[in-house]
């Protein structure tokens, strides 16, 4: 797992919030430049990681066994409270656990939700592949990428963004999925 | 005091590595079982003697609905396998092919109550699960 540095905190609190207040401190900012060289970040990905710093282990364990760690905050609060209430059907799966593991899961992702403004509002079915910021994020895709093998559908993250596990979704985190054809691959490019 | 900074340096390191064994040890699954003492625990709550080919045959079939067991795990599951929906990968199931597979019952239990819903649309019985885990456990290289 990636060590985590004072801006990768929260998904929403980084944005409000550009420099926090120990980050204003010289000696912790030259510590912060050791700690983002020593993560081979440049500055200019100073967006960081989507995950929060510390990842509750059972999330890593349950959800992640089937499907991408999904960032908490890629999701608002209402959306996750369903999600965990849900889990004997949960979309065309059965993923139920136990009430202690279910009790544990939801207050961290509880904590953890997006409050940011584009996360706030609820997607349809509570897939955060339905909201409309990753929809305009995504809309140069062609419908047919999203059918490839290597993806087989918008929530296998992975299929393109590299630093899925270490939640980094931005450009410099890119590959394209195997069997693009070279349209599609010359609309990855814009 | 150079030579103590530095002892203290390894020191913290001594513990840090002991810490990161004592989390692999945490959080990899703890085994409490073996395969064959789950075969044998499902065998004697059937009542009757477990059967490869029965689990063979319901690994493999669909049972009416979208997916069989092989749809994720692959058959015979001696190889990683590939959730049908999310491409996410599985562990071999095979205990042959993965010393982890089938090494702890509250995993066990679980994937099979949430896996035989999912292919079954119902809950397994004694005896599918102990023909499932023979069909698992002959399986070798």
């Amino acid at each position: 797992m990636m060590k985590a540095h004072p801006m990768t905190t929260r998904l929403d609190a980084t944005r409000r919030n550009p420099l926090p207040r120990a980050m204003r401190s010289p000696i912790l900012q030259i510590l912060a430049c050791f700690a983002l060289s020593g993560l081979g970040m440049s500055s200019a990905q100073a967006d960081g990681s989507r995950m929060p710093t510390k990842i509750l282990p059972s999330y890593t364990a349950e959800c992640a066994a089937c499907h991408t760690a999904y960032p908490p905050g890629m999701l608002p609060a209402k959306s996750w409270q369903r999600i965990m209430k849900g889990l004997d059907q949960h979309y065309g799966s059965d993923a139920s656990l136990d009430a202690q593991t279910v009790a544990n899961i939801g207050q961290w992702l509880q904590t953890h939700a997006g409050s940011y403004k584009r996360v706030a509002e609820e997607p349809p079915q509570d897939r955060l592949t339905k909201s409309a910021w990753f929809e305009r994020k995504h809309r140069k895709i062609d419908a047919a990428v999203w059918q490839l093998p290597s993806v087989k559908s918008a929530a296998n993250c992975a299929a393109c963004h590299t630093g899925t596990e270490q939640g980094f979704f931005d450009d410099d985190h890119l590959q394209r999925p195997a069997g693009l054809s070279a349209r599609q691959s010359r609309a990855w490019n814009d | 005091m150079r030579l103590m900074n530095l002892n203290t340096f390894a020191a913290g390191r001594l513990w840090a590595l002991a810490g990161l064994c004592a989390l692999q040890a945490f959080t990899a699954q703890a085994a409490n079982t073996t395969p064959a003492q789950q075969l044998a625990h499902w065998t004697a709550e059937a009542g009757a003697p477990a059967k490869a080919e029965r689990g063979q045959a319901l690994f493999n079939q669909r049972h009416g609905g979208e997916w069989s067991c092989a749809s994720c795990h692959g058959t015979p599951p001696t190889a990683q396998g590939k959730h049908a929906s999310t491409g996410k990968v599985i562990a071999p199931l095979a205990p042959a092919f993965n010393t982890r597979s089938l090494t702890d019952t509250a995993k066990t239990d679980k994937w099979f109550k949430r896996n035989c819903k999912d292919v079954l649309s119902r809950e397994c019985s004694a005896q599918e699960k102990a023909d499932v885990l023979a069909y698992l456990i002959n399986l070798k290289p």
